[in-house]
């Protein structure tokens, strides 16, 4: 009876946790937003959260990129080639990496690329009193490390989706038309007949930008709540990374059954 | 980092950014085609569109002039309506014909138009007289099944 | 203009329910270095953030500068803060800027100076703690005891009225601990500002401040000038000025009788 009590007890005091956890991470991102004003004044601040958040993780980006195109280009060949329907290929590696591929991978790299770089910067910032010392010269922590953090993030990420599917169809031109030979103006022309600006582009354009809204605020927030020691601000990254990716998977699938149900 | 070298490499980013999503957007996907080009809407009438849907491609030999924009169904005739939403840029004579082709085997299903012989050209609002409908698979098998087994009974029927 | 730069009355503070200071009275006067002292976990940082507007008390008056604490709000606080300058344990040096930047990072965040307004001031202040040859160095390249100065620069950027130090001397060698020592009292005299030094540093503190306040379990346990504690008889600060393991405050935490907890005596 008494353990029975106790596990519920422990389950109640989770959900209250968390649902008090989101209300701080809720106020957080308000007053994030609230305190823009500044990064843009002096956007110089935003553009060199551009360079860390993006700039840095172009390497990875375009790499995997290409990689998974290639990929795509061979699986892709196998499959359509017993169809006999080859030239198809163009339209379903543009469409999987323009719709899906694209925008959810590079929100993936991203989390563990720049989320988790945000989250120990902050985490280490607060932990190391850089915060505290900046709130006691009246500069306010949010307007002058927070708030150019996100925007420069959120500014990255639908050009990191754009930079990883444009690199991942030339990955697949690479495999299907130039390795394999597949018929190079069908390639384009089928890929341009199955792949619309508005429905398709435009859409993962929107994907990569909610992405990049959730992965920069999750890692904000981990590192600004981390407790100032090693191992919390350690916990609060790892925590970035499953966050935002459980995140990203979640809202994909919100997305797309909003954007592509159906016709 | 120096302030230069730091605004540089932004500078390559945002550009390298909208250079891949120009090269998404023309190259990958249809936009140097159409969504900005004016276009002339007609209307045909099918039997049957078979699997044919909203944005599929209308080709006129071989080359993608329109897309599907709508399709609608009648309920006087019972058949389905379909708008075409054609390039300026072509002009096609008032007794063209189109149907409905599949490209490949089991590929996406498209309009053909094939141009007639009038003077007068299609304008906007007119519509298409002679269309074919889509070929159902399975009417084409039970055609042919059914003449099969014409075919097999004919020899029997002089014994 | 009140000769006192800082007036704390009666002031209390809870942490949640564990009230961690009961009734502090302390002042200081214009161009005085007042150190608090006391044992780890007395509530010396406490009050140090208390007065540096970090906490907000629970009960008592707390005025700075002629301002009540109590009364401000965010943008009030920040305002009071451009006249504060405060130096933290390890300097808190923003480790993505260099030292330049560092020392220049209020200037630019506050003012509308242009660069080469701000060089010279940079360097002055640089100068004056000594690192001016320094100022191209990134934080991982300096001594703790280097950071510290750079911060102290830092804080003195926009030419405070008051400065904060949280246990300026912890950690360092006898020689850079004797800079600082110095380096605050010849601060305090050519700025004109008044300097308030958390440590348990006591030798260093005695050779160089103007008054001290002793605090222990959340109350000013004594109080006096240098010269009064070193004769003071009391046993508190007899126990702490000469450093001795015994005394007033217990060598042991408090615990049950020894011999009981190991069972020795049933």
């Amino acid at each position: 009876m008494n353990s029975l009590l106790d596990s519920l007890r422990g389950i109640g005091a989770r959900v209250i946790d968390g649902i008090w956890r989101m209300g701080v991470a809720t106020r957080f991102f308000l007053r994030t937003l609230l305190q823009s004003g500044q990064s843009f004044r002096r956007f110089h601040l935003i553009i060199r959260e551009i360079f860390s958040a993006g700039v840095l993780s172009l390497i990875i980006i375009l790499v995997s990129g290409l990689f998974v195109g290639m990929v795509l280009g061979l699986q892709g060949y196998e499959t359509l080639q017993t169809y006999g329907s080859e030239e198809a290929l163009g339209t379903l590696v543009a469409l999987s990496l323009v719709r899906e591929l694209g925008p959810v991978l590079a929100a993936l790299l991203f989390a563990s690329r720049a989320g988790s770089s945000i989250t120990a910067e902050i985490g280490l910032m607060k932990a190391t009193e850089q915060l505290a010392a900046m709130e006691m010269m009246a500069v306010d922590p949010i307007a002058r490390v927070v708030a150019p953090r996100f925007w420069g993030a959120v500014i990255s990420m639908p050009i990191l989706a754009a930079l990883f599917s444009a690199m991942g169809i030339l990955g697949g031109y690479l495999v299907g038309v130039v390795l394999i030979g597949v018929d190079e103006g069908s390639f384009w022309s089928q890929m341009q007949a199955a792949v619309d600006f508005r429905e398709d582009i435009l859409n993962g354009v929107i994907k990569s930008l909610v992405f990049g809204v959730a992965v920069t605020a999750i890692a904000l927030f981990e590192g600004y709540d981390a407790p100032p020691t090693a191992e919390g601000v350690s916990r609060a990254t790892t925590r970035t990374v499953v966050t935002s990716s459980l995140a990203i998977l979640g809202l994909d699938f919100i997305l797309t059954a909003f954007m592509f149900r159906g016709v | 980092m120096q302030r230069a070298t730091l605004d540089l490499w932004v500078g390559i980013f945002v550009v390298a950014g909208i250079a891949a999503i120009l090269f998404l957007a023309l190259k990958v996907g249809n936009m140097g085609s159409f969504d900005s080009a004016s276009t002339y809407t007609v209307k045909a009438s099918f039997e049957n569109i078979g699997g044919l849907k909203v944005r599929a491609p209308i080709k006129s030999a071989g080359v993608v002039v329109g897309r599907v924009s709508n399709i609608g169904f009648d309920s006087k005739t019972y058949e389905a309506t379909v708008s075409l939403k054609l390039d300026t840029r072509y002009k096609f004579p008032k007794d063209t014909s189109a149907s409905i082709m599949t490209s490949g085997l089991l590929g996406e299903q498209y309009i053909a138009l094939e141009a007639g012989g009038e003077e007068k050209m299609l304008s906007d609002g007119n519509t298409l007289k002679i269309t074919q409908g889509a070929v159902v698979l399975e009417n084409l098998i039970g055609q042919f099944l059914y003449n099969k087994s014409e075919g097999e009974a004919k020899p029997a029927a002089p014994r | 203009m009140s000769d006192n730069l800082i007036e704390i009355r009666d002031l209390s503070f809870a942490y949640r329910e564990r009230l961690v200071l009961k009734g502090i009275n302390l002042t200081a006067r214009r161009g005085q270095v007042i150190a608090i002292m006391g044992i780890s976990g007395g509530g010396k940082t406490t009050l140090l953030r208390l007065i540096g507007g970090a906490l907000k008390a629970t009960r008592g008056v707390l005025e700075v500068d002629g301002v009540d604490m109590a009364t401000l709000d965010q943008e009030g606080l920040y305002q009071l803060r451009r006249r504060m300058g405060m130096l933290f344990q390890f300097g808190a040096l923003f480790t993505d800027l260099s030292v330049f930047d560092n020392v220049a990072f209020p200037l630019r965040e506050h003012t509308d100076l242009p660069e080469e307004m701000i060089r010279d001031l940079v360097l002055m202040k640089l100068n004056a703690v000594g690192l001016r040859g320094a100022a191209d160095l990134m934080p991982s390249e300096l001594s703790g005891g280097m950071a510290r100065r750079v911060a102290l620069a830092r804080a003195i950027a926009l030419e405070p009225r008051l400065i904060l130090y949280d246990e300026p001397f912890a950690g360092l060698d006898p020689i850079s601990l004797g800079v600082s020592g110095n380096l605050i009292r010849r601060l305090t005299d050519t700025l004109g500002v008044t300097s308030i030094v958390v440590t348990h540093d006591i030798q260093e503190s005695l050779r160089m401040v103007d008054y001290v306040y002793f605090v222990s379990a959340g109350v000013i346990a004594a109080q006096g000038t240098p010269d009064e504690l070193r004769a003071s008889t009391e046993p508190f600060v007899h126990q702490f000025v000469h450093g001795e393991e015994n005394g007033p405050v217990p060598f042991h935490y408090p615990a049950p009788p020894y011999a009981d907890e190991l069972e020795l005596a049933t």
